[in-house]
């Protein structure tokens, strides 16, 4: 197992780096620059600045110079457009809080998911699987961009009982509109996923042999039935945690959070080269992180699995 | 008195494609330490008959009539009652010994919590107490085996854990449903005299649930013959054998294949079983019978005793059915090749057989 994950972080390496050079190959090929603007600048303000941000140099050169400034100070380099900010900075300030909140959606759409899908499965085709069902529709087809606009409206601008927007890392009321906005539509996913999957188990010859060895229903289910069906769940989760803790942009905005989704749309829009390469650099490494988490979980749970 | 009493069981199905009989009006009992042989083939209700006994039966099934362990009525019975039975009085292991254990728990924990649920037992009690019936059923190295996850065991040695899963609590019933259909043969051979053997031991009832009548002949002192859904012959196992007395255990005896007829083609019962989605009015096995008659299609025959421990469900004369036993050839059979309707019925009867009753009816799944 450790064999493994050196290995699984050994390849990572190179992914990364991968990674990195496509995606500023991509953004050079994408049209505009950090300083086009509807007015434009004149054109030896234009020239210093290229010279200064080192965009005159040929590209090899400046994913070197990029790659170099990374791996020797960990330095993500200026933002181009908020010129007294780096890189390092925007995502120090924005990513705890994208953090938070991704943590806590991801915590509630688990819980909720999870439960859902089980009573779901468990009371298969009574009026709870119909409810079950019928809220997890629901949850899915209501996008989070509709959701919050609803939620503002009704606990803030009715019942005045929670922030309409900001943060707050010690004020929990700044918490929970993001929170539920953002879960809601995973725990739907996660709540169908369950529920099939459980369904499955619940069917399957070995429930039938602990049924038959006078185990209590909620028994089987707890022992026996959950972890099977959690394989299925466990590996939608991988991706969806690196989704919401790396930030939805429209909770950003709705809510004024100032998490990095926000920064990393408006880096796209404003082509600001460097925010855009940390943001996507944090999302790459995250996302080789979970899934390497992913099947840890994995082989946990089903000892058929070793690697 | 016996001590499993069954009276009037059926089992019914709901599925989308309308009501499946699985199981009709079966009487039989089993006495303490008997073995009591199951035969029929895919789709005669011989497994949902154990099923609907351990309330083993999927959601949408529904089992009515009465079965009476040692006295006391457990068919339909609450949970918490069915729960104890389970574990102590009857117990059952299963076809299908690949999937039938916890692929995601140690053997030891599979078998401790039975003893720590139901005994009481500390888990380090428990744990001893599955390797000695580990022990008991012959796997060698019980004491270092019993941390291993089950895929790390061949397929008799999961059987055999099976096996020591269920004897656990001393049952004084066993349901083995067909043990050794998943097995090889010498495996198979090795886990019959193993049943033998702790059936013995434990002194236990035993009901074997089968298709392979070598496995009959071998292991049971009773035979029941199921055809769709219903009993059709029951007799000691002797006579079952020697002189048959329904058309249908007749057609399983004669496909039995013989070592000593090499070459000729293997004989079967032509057409196939019903569907019991729609039960033919009379008897099950009268579009495949070789001596039926006019009042086959309409009645169902009962099932009636006609000799010491003997009783069949049959219109044909006992005389003509014994007697023609050694001279009709049932595969030639010209007769028993159904009318054209019948055969449109086929495919789907064939269908529910093996994907429905068999094994357990699909659900009425809303997705």
């Amino acid at each position: 197992m450790f064999a493994f994950v050196m290995r699984r972080l050994a390849v990572a390496i190179p992914t990364l780096l991968l990674l990195i050079i496509f995606s500023f190959i991509l953004m050079h090929l994408a049209p505009g620059g950090p300083f086009s603007q509807e007015r434009e600048l004149p054109a030896q303000v234009l020239a210093n600045l290229n010279e200064k941000y080192g965009l005159n140099d040929p590209l090899w050169k400046q994913i070197w110079n990029y790659l170099t400034g990374i791996v020797l100070h960990f330095d993500f380099g200026p933002s181009f457009v908020y010129p007294d900010r780096t890189v390092n900075e925007l995502i120090a300030s924005g990513f705890p809080v994208t953090l938070t909140y991704g943590t806590l959606s991801f915590i509630v759409a688990i819980l909720a998911g999870v439960s859902l899908g089980v009573i779901a499965a468990i009371w298969h085709n009574s009026w709870l699987d119909y409810l079950a069902v019928g809220i997890s529709i629901g949850a899915q087809v209501l996008p989070n961009f509709v959701m919050a606009p609803i939620l503002v409206l009704v606990f803030t601008l009715w019942y005045r009982l929670l922030p309409g927007g900001g943060w707050s890392f010690t004020d929990p009321t700044f918490w929970i509109m993001p929170v539920i906005a953002l879960a809601t539509s995973y725990m739907a996913s996660i709540a169908r996923i369950t529920r099939s999957s459980m369904l499955e188990v619940l069917g399957s010859n070995h429930i039938r042999t602990a049924r038959a060895k006078g185990m209590p229903e909620h028994r089987v289910i707890i022992r026996h039935a959950l972890k099977p069906a959690m394989l299925p769940v466990i590996s939608y989760l991988g991706p969806v945690f690196v989704s919401m803790i790396t930030g939805s942009v429209v909770i950003d905005i709705y809510f004024s959070t100032g998490g990095i989704g926000k920064a990393f749309v408006d880096s796209a829009l404003n082509r600001d080269y460097a925010v855009m390469m940390g943001v996507t650099i944090l999302v790459g490494a995250l996302t080789i992180l979970f899934n390497l988490i992913v099947d840890i979980l994995y082989a946990w749970i089903d000892p058929k699995i070793r690697y | 008195m016996a001590l499993l009493e069954i009276n009037d069981l059926s089992v019914r199905f709901q599925t989308n494609d309308g009501e499946v009989r699985a199981v009709n009006d079966v009487n039989l009992t089993v006495d303490p330490g008997e073995t009591l042989g199951v035969v029929g083939e895919s789709g005669s209700g011989k497994s949902q008959l154990s099923f609907a006994l351990m309330g083993l039966l999927a959601r949408n099934g529904r089992a009515s009539g009465s079965v009476r362990f040692d006295g006391q009525e457990i068919l339909n019975a609450p949970p918490k009652l069915m729960n104890r039975i389970r574990a102590e009085k009857i117990a059952m292991i299963f076809q299908d010994p690949m999937t039938s254990l916890n692929p995601y728990m140690r053997v030891a924990d599979q078998m401790a919590e039975v003893l720590t649920l139901h005994k009481g037992m500390t888990k380090r009690e428990a744990v001893a107490e599955a390797v000695r019936m580990l022990d008991a059923v012959k796997i060698p190295d019980a004491q270092g085996r019993v941390r291993l996850y089950p895929h790390e065991f061949s397929g008799g040695m999961r059987q055999r854990v099976m096996i020591a899963m269920a004897l656990l609590c001393k049952p004084r019933l066993l349901i083995a449903d067909e043990p050794t259909t998943a097995l090889d043969v010498t495996v198979q051979a090795q886990i019959m005299q193993l049943l033998a053997d702790l059936q013995r031991e434990f002194g236990m009832a035993m009901i074997l649930i089968t298709h392979d009548m070598g496995v009959v002949a071998g292991s049971c002192e009773r035979v029941v013959v199921m055809y769709g859904g219903r009993i059709r012959e029951r007799a000691p196992v002797g006579p079952l054998f020697s002189a048959p007395a329904h058309p249908y255990t007749q057609g399983l005896l004669a496909a039995i294949p013989r070592v000593d007829h090499q070459g000729d083609e293997l004989a079967a019962i032509p057409g196939s079983p019903p569907n019991m989605t729609r039960p033919p009015a009379g008897c099950a096995f009268e579009p495949r019978c070789p001596y039926r008659r006019a009042e086959c299609a309409t009645r169902e025959p009962a099932l009636d005793g006609f000799d010491e421990g003997r009783a069949r469900a049959c219109f044909a004369p006992l005389q003509d059915v014994l007697a023609h036993r050694e001279t009709v050839h049932l595969a030639e059979d010209e007769a028993a090749i159904a009318s054209p309707d019948e055969q449109d019925e086929a495919i789907p009867a064939a269908a529910i057989a093996g994907a429905g009753v068999a094994g357990t009816p699909s659900t009425v799944d809303k997705p």
